[in-house]
């Protein structure tokens, strides 16, 4: 793990560095304006907290059916992230919809249910943080229950209303717009892996110090 | 090592004085416990009376908030009436599993040979049924209070009913159980247990008020049930599935 | 899955930073009651937690007989007793009840016959009335019978003399002398060490999560070698 950190943090870099070049020179889209430009960060943004959230998920399942104490700490910087870029998400979303289309907030699936995922991932870090010991395992199951539920709360929510762009808008997006938007994506799927890989590094050291602290009372 | 899995295999036959001849079965274990727990509610009914007396509570401070000029808000009935089972339930979990706690008997049971799932099916179906008394009253209760047209089509909406409450039991005993030996374990049941269940509150509520309009549209409650019975298959499954782990440090 | 011995090797548990246990070796054998001391927090309930396989080491292993703990699974618990701290017996329930689930769920071969000969021993054939009614001997003598039920080879105890008076403490030594002769393994925790003299085979102490054996040489009261133990 320690060797990726480097490229990843010169990747992290350069593509957030050219980022804010590419956006400006991306051209305006037809009804929104200016204000249209935010979607570079907050699609991105939600790519990254999907990203975190299933390597969350993922890393929950292994945890919970036999795996190392390792994957424990994966799945917690995974929650942790998964706040993170989904606080971004949430905050930037509603920026974006009060200006383009006069809401701040519309129930429609997408929405809906990243919101549901990110509350979930939320009462993860509040498990963790107040549960007490054993805590691990319990919101290992938390994580595996939340992962399973997203397609139902999409669809429930879908059915229920639909008012959100839908994916399209990528594909159908001017070359111009797209090489800003891979960019962005490119520099928050990076920032999303850079910090996973040191959070756990972070959580490993601390494994390691408690550890030696038990080695010395021998 | 071959001599410990030929041990292991063997057991039965080298098995000592007063070995026990038969382990009950998956279902008759979880019949057991759903058994002794019924006996033990039946016997001081305090769970029962308590999560109802707070159903009927909820409905009541409900219905002051969404009653206008003496209307109810168009739909509140349908929301009111899940609201209520989904606040008494969280309740009734709470509660129910203090028992346990206060007692350590869960951890005796988990002591004993009997399949781990079948203690969670146990409990499971003990709660259910006492969801299932509470529902019984308050939905009656709430076509009183709000004229929704209850008995219409009583078993679309008894159905409904049955798998919403499945769906959000099922979840939610596995949660409490997880919880008894964690701290700040009441607050953390209802923020573990909201966000999961909400798409049974959506179908369920949604479900309901196509029902209580005043033209009924049939397939979109039947599309709320098939979506329903899907979440509790798989969530009875994944709970199954990770109770042990889940229970076992 | 015999239970001649139960074997800890290099036992160790930690919560955290913690280290409650530190490289627990003991072996006990049928027939013999060892008997687990120390002060309160000393990691006595935690042993016995990892002897009843509801907590795992953190490193080192346990054996019962010849096989390992991950081994045994359901047919290990089958003969495996614990009476713990709480009791585990369901308040609202008779005695006889309480007796009749647990003899149902572990599969007890005669459950009327197991429950009628546990009441009796117990001596609250007599009693119809929910357990939560009893006085704490009582109480600890369904739970100890509740234990018992299924014919464990293994007992385990943490701290059975609490609150008992004088006959009931009596009792139950004698019954602990009765699954010794059975060839029953027996290891309680306890820091009543007046009660237990003369009764255990063995005794040791947890000391700052070390195991110290005491002698058995007869050199004096058990108080009297337990403070060497402990004092080096």
């Amino acid at each position: 793990m320690k060797k990726l950190f480097s490229p990843l943090l010169v990747i992290t870099a350069v593509a957030f560095a050219y980022a804010p070049l590419a956006i400006q020179r991306a051209p305006y889209e037809s009804t929104m304006g200016l204000v249209q430009k935010i979607f570079y960060f907050h699609v991105p943004s939600w790519m990254a907290m999907f990203l975190a959230a299933s390597v969350c998920g993922i890393a929950s399942g292994i945890f919970l059916f036999g795996g190392s104490k390792l994957y424990d700490r994966i799945a917690l910087a995974g929650a942790e992230l998964s706040v993170v870029f989904g606080l971004i998400g949430l905050i930037t979303g509603p920026l974006w919809g009060r200006k383009a289309w006069g809401v701040w907030w519309q129930w429609d699936a997408r929405l809906t249910s990243a919101l549901v995922m990110w509350l979930i991932f939320v009462a993860y870090l509040l498990l963790r943080k107040y549960g007490g010991s054993g805590s691990e395992k319990l919101s290992a199951v938390l994580a595996l229950f939340g992962m399973a539920n997203v397609p139902f709360v999409y669809w429930s929510v879908n059915v229920w209303r639909t008012v959100h762009p839908k994916t399209s808008v990528v594909m159908t997006l001017e070359p111009d717009m797209g090489r800003p938007f891979l960019i962005c994506a490119l520099a928050f799927v990076s920032l999303c892996t850079l910090m996973l890989v040191t959070r756990v590094q972070l959580e490993n050291r601390r494994a390691e110090l408690d550890e030696l602290y038990l080695a010395l009372e021998d | 090592m071959a001599s410990e899995t030929a041990v292991a295999s063997g057991d039965r036959a080298i098995g000592s004085s007063g070995a026990p001849a038969t382990r009950a079965s998956f279902f008759s274990t979880a019949w057991l416990i759903t058994r002794k727990d019924l006996v033990i509610e039946f016997r001081s009914r305090e769970v029962v009376y308590t999560t109802l007396f707070f159903a009927v509570s909820c409905v009541l401070v409900f219905a002051f908030s969404f009653v206008k000029e003496g209307v109810a808000v168009q739909d509140a009935a349908a929301g009111i009436l899940w609201i209520a089972i989904a606040f008494s339930g969280t309740l009734a979990l709470g509660r129910a599993f203090e028992r346990e706690r206060q007692n350590d008997t869960l951890r005796a049971l988990m002591l004993t040979p009997v399949d781990r799932p079948a203690v969670y099916l146990g409990k499971l179906v003990g709660v259910l049924a006492l969801l299932a008394v509470v529902e019984i009253i308050v939905t009656p209760l709430v076509a009183l209070m709000f004229g929704a047209p209850v008995f219409d089509h009583a078993l679309m909406l008894a159905a409904l009913l049955a798998s919403g409450t499945i769906g959000f039991a099922a979840v939610g005993t596995l949660f409490a159980a997880m919880l008894v030996r964690a701290r700040s374990r009441d607050v953390l049941l209802p923020i573990l247990l909201y966000p999961i269940t909400i798409p049974v509150i959506i179908a369920g509520v949604r479900g309901t008020a196509v029902l209580f309009q005043t033209d009924v549209d049939l397939p979109m409650a039947r599309l709320w049930l098939s979506m329903l019975v899907f979440f509790d298959v798989v969530f009875v499954t994944l709970a199954l599935w990770t109770f042990e782990p889940a229970m076992t440090e | 899955m015999d239970f001649r011995s139960l074997t800890f090797t290099d036992v160790s548990r930690h919560f955290g930073r913690r280290r409650v246990l530190n490289k627990i070796s003991l072996q006990c054998e049928a027939g013999e009651i060892v008997a687990l001391l120390g002060s309160n927090g000393a990691g006595k309930s935690t042993l016995l937690s990892i002897a009843a396989t509801l907590l795992d080491p953190s490193s080192g292993h346990v054996r019962y007989g010849g096989a390992l703990a991950r081994a045994g699974g359901a047919e290990l618990r089958a003969r495996i007793g614990v009476l713990g701290h709480d009791l585990s017996i369901y308040p609202e329930l008779s005695a006889a009840e309480n007796l009749r689930f647990f003899a149902r769920v572990y599969g007890v071969s005669d459950v009327e016959g197991a429950v009628g000969a546990a009441l009796r021993r117990a001596g609250l054939d007599q009693r119809d009335d929910p357990c939560g009614r009893f006085s704490r001997g009582m109480r600890q003598r369904l739970a100890l019978e509740r234990a018992l039920l299924h014919g464990p080879r293994l007992v385990l105890l943490d701290e059975p003399f609490t609150g008992l008076d004088d006959a009931a403490t009596e009792a139950l030594r004698e019954r602990l002398r009765e699954l010794r002769t059975e060839g029953c393994i027996v290891l309680l925790a306890t820091h009543d060490l007046e009660t237990i003299d003369g009764l255990a085979d063995r005794a040791v102490v947890l000391v700052g999560g070390r195991l110290v054996p005491i002698e058995e040489d007869g050199s004096g009261t058990l108080r009297e070698r337990y403070r060497r133990a402990i004092h080096g």
